[in-house]
């Protein structure tokens, strides 16, 4: 597996994804989002969580327009998998691969903790070594995680399963608890919370490693 | 010349913000505020001869996310 991590001004995770991608036994690029071209052969892209251009505008708007942004966009419509994580997952809705958007916290509040996450879907590449159902513990760090469609989009998403994850219990005022989605292809997850911090056992927890190792899997049967 | 947009949340999409600051006015002592919405307003120092439409196009490819927010352009 060939991954490719984005560096935004303002990025935080990008080293921490890096780390996991390297775990579940990825080569991993580090990306400049000045390039305008990924790495030759890049099977997935992952986009980190942080601040990116200091969440001015509105969050992951001004990154979603950077030159890196549009070869990212590229390589989704060629059926690349990307992966986006909290400022990740706003800059893939700003960009349009996934549809809604990432409001305030309704209660206002940065939430930074570790919280239940339900595994809705085991059909996708992220996915695949979870059960349907299964509740998993993943870090949390986000004041605009709350997550906003229309009804159309909502109904949308439920009725072709791409739903990946579920908070299990209400967390920041998302709609339908939803905490991550799956583009149509199945390809491009965006999710608020951290898997990359729940990797290692140094972390307290490694229910996020599951979707980093299920990824290589499918990428190196690919 | 300039142009100033008006990028509010649209209706039915809630702004806790705008809560926030309503709730503070109420502790205040102001009573009677049934309602705060909260947007942003930004100000484009333009080229003369920049159209609306172009203004237009700045709104909806980056200004606003049109998924949550409407906005209003005023020219001049």
């Amino acid at each position: 597996m060939r991954a490719a991590v984005i560096v935004f001004p303002g990025s935080n995770c990008d080293r921490d994804m890096a780390v996991a991608f390297r775990a579940a036994g990825a080569e991993v690029s580090m990306v400049w989002h000045k390039d305008s071209a990924l790495p030759d052969n890049i099977d997935v892209v992952g986009v980190p969580g942080g601040f990116s251009y200091g969440d001015y505008l509105r969050c992951g708007a001004i990154a979603a327009n950077s030159p890196i942004c549009r070869a990212v966009a590229a390589h989704a419509e060629r059926g690349g998998y990307v992966l986006g994580v909290c400022n990740g997952f706003q800059v893939l809705t700003e960009t349009g691969l996934l549809p809604g958007a990432l409001l305030r916290n309704a209660g206002l509040k940065y939430i930074c903790r570790t919280v239940g996450l339900r595994v809705e879907t085991t059909d996708s590449a992220f996915t695949a070594d979870y059960a349907r159902g299964q509740e998993i513990a993943i870090p949390v760090a986000h004041h605009d995680g709350n997550y906003f469609a229309d009804p159309d989009t909502l109904a949308g998403l439920r009725d072709s399963d791409r739903v990946a994850f579920r908070y299990s219990r209400p967390l920041n005022g998302a709609q339908d608890d939803i905490a991550g989605i799956l583009s149509e292809n199945r390809r491009v997850l965006g999710m608020m919370p951290h898997p990359e911090r729940a990797a290692d056992a140094a972390h307290g927890g490694t229910d996020g490693k599951a979707l980093f190792a299920a990824l290589a899997g499918a990428l190196v049967a690919a | 010349m300039k142009a100033r947009v008006h990028v509010m949340l649209k209706n039915g999409v809630l702004d806790p913000q705008g809560e926030a600051v309503r709730h503070a006015l109420g502790s205040l002592g102001f009573a009677g505020v049934n309602g705060v919405r909260q947007g942003k307003v930004i100000e484009l120092d333009l080229a003369d001869g920049t159209t609306e439409a172009e203004v237009n196009a700045m709104c909806e490819k980056l200004l606003a996310n049109t998924v949550i927010e409407s906005y209003a352009v005023e020219m001049g």
